[in-house]
């Protein structure tokens, strides 16, 4: 059974067919890259002004914090159901584009995006930020030159969650009617087509990881070296330099 | 706006409440076991992973990979093999689980301070003792809050287990959208948000009863984890 779902597979890929077209392969893959690309910059352009904001300002921290936790708590395919049902009754000529997909899945990269950025700024060391106001820096400078170098790397991973988890569930899109890699796993179950379903599957899945791969280099790009490993370690060898009498094991 | 139909219609739910409820408990068993397996498979996993450091690297790196695999692409994957059951949609759950648990799991462990270590090893406690005792004790809210997003991850990854047949209240939020009948969707998104909030709050009650005493010190937070939504 395996060897045959093994040759299945590779009929699909070997027929000449599927790579061309607008169902073809490049086709699909264009479709999947166009809706995720749009969807992270649009998720970009709102989550990290505000993001940065809240972090740095201190204000309206609970709004940064509901968001986090309401993005995780609503599923993907209640948002795109919901997103296309509204679309259908609202801009029903635009509910079987790209639409309904791009703007679910702004909803779904936005949280990861804004808390990290939140939580990054934040996290900035007080004393920093002191030594930074009594040399005279406004805030706008303490923002640009401290804060948002220091917290490139959570903001950077917040980024990758959210791209990664934007490419990962684009692949809902083919359930209500979008297109993207995902129209080959529905169309493959719907049709008992085997070797298209896991043709689908490997795409997708592949499609997910490199975008993974991708933001990893950028996150490590991101991270200043002298922040890396050294930094770290110190950090958590501190507390025990701390002067508190140890007892003697 | 144009209606042929009110936008949702409260006889349906009325009329529907015991299919409701049926698919409500659904929801909540295939989430249990999910989470369930998941904690059984990650506690041994998470407990060598932090006595050997090498372990987890390679760990986390291995189910790193599960949980970016999108949800539907690892469910139709598994039905040649398990077919469109309960194995299926649980195979797929417990896996998405495993990166959040592990990681939460070493990340508690190693937060566990060397003096409560040291001083329960100079009483003469074993390395078991020890760990039940003391790290286990301490590294409980770290623990738990992993539990907490797995739980909550898990109950959203439900509804997408509607395709292959299973899905609890997501069967709603595809039905609603095979008949184009909104109020399906509604019910079924609406529903499955509000079972992982109160899931949430629920966990994060039974955290702060099981370990009253990180109340004392509520600025602490648990480690700098990488937020994984």
């Amino acid at each position: 059974m395996e060897e045959n779902l093994w040759r299945q597979l590779v009929d699909w890929f070997g027929d000449p067919a599927h790579w061309i077209g607008p169902e073809g392969v490049p086709t699909r893959v264009l479709e999947h890259v166009q809706i995720s690309a749009t969807a992270l910059l649009i998720c970009l352009l709102i989550a990290l002004p505000v993001g940065l904001y809240v972090g740095h300002a201190r204000r309206m921290e609970f709004l940064a914090v509901s968001v986090a936790n309401l993005g995780r708590a609503i599923p993907s395919l209640a948002i795109l159901a919901i997103v296309f049902q509204v679309t259908l009754k609202l801009r029903p000529e635009s509910a079987f584009g790209f639409l309904p997909t791009v703007i679910a899945m702004v909803f779904l990269g936005i949280p990861p995006i804004l808390t990290n950025a939140y939580v990054g700024i934040q996290s900035v060391d007080q004393d920093t930020l002191e030594a930074a106001r009594g040399m005279g820096l406004r805030p706008r400078q303490v923002l640009a030159r401290l804060e948002i170098p220091l917290a490139m790397p959570l903001i950077v991973g917040g980024i990758r969650t959210a791209a990664v988890q934007i490419v990962a569930t684009a692949t809902l899109a083919a359930v209500i009617s979008g297109g993207g890699l995902g129209r080959f796993i529905v169309d493959g179950f719907a049709g008992y087509d085997e070797g298209e379903m896991l043709a689908g599957v490997l795409l997708v899945a592949g499609l997910a990881i490199l975008t993974e791969a991708v933001f990893a280099g950028i996150e490590r790009l991101a991270t200043p070296r002298t922040q890396s490993r050294g930094r770290r370690r110190a950090r958590t060898i501190r507390p025990d330099v701390e002067p508190i009498a140890r007892p003697v094991s | 706006m144009r209606t042929e139909q009110p936008f949702i219609r409260w006889d349906w739910i009325w009329d529907h409440l015991d299919d409701i409820g049926t698919q409500l408990v659904e929801h909540l068993y295939l989430t249990g076991i999910a989470v369930t397996i998941g904690l059984l498979i990650a506690l041994p996993l998470g407990v060598y992973a932090y006595r050997h450091r090498w372990a987890y690297p390679p760990l986390t790196w291995f189910t790193g990979i599960l949980y970016t695999i999108p949800s539907l692409a690892l469910f139709v994957l598994l039905i040649p093999f398990t077919g469109l059951s309960t194995v299926t949609a649980e195979i797929g759950l417990v896996s998405y689980t495993l990166l959040i648990l592990i990681r939460n799991i070493v990340a508690g462990l190693r937060s566990v301070p060397d003096d409560a270590k040291e001083a329960a090893l100079g009483m003469g406690y074993t390395r078991r003792q020890l760990l039940w005792r003391v790290e286990f004790p301490l590294a409980l809210p770290v623990i738990v809050a992993g539990i907490r997003i797995a739980t909550v991850t898990t109950i959203g990854l439900v509804t997408v287990t509607s395709l292959i047949g299973k899905g609890g209240l997501g069967t709603f939020i595809l039905q609603g959208r095979r008949r184009d009948f909104f109020t399906m969707t509604f019910v079924g998104s609406v529903l499955s948000v509000a079972l992982a909030l109160a899931a949430d709050a629920l966990l994060l009650l039974s955290q702060r009863r099981l370990t009253p005493w990180w109340r004392r010190r509520p600025t602490v937070e648990p480690v700098p984890l990488k937020p994984v939504a």
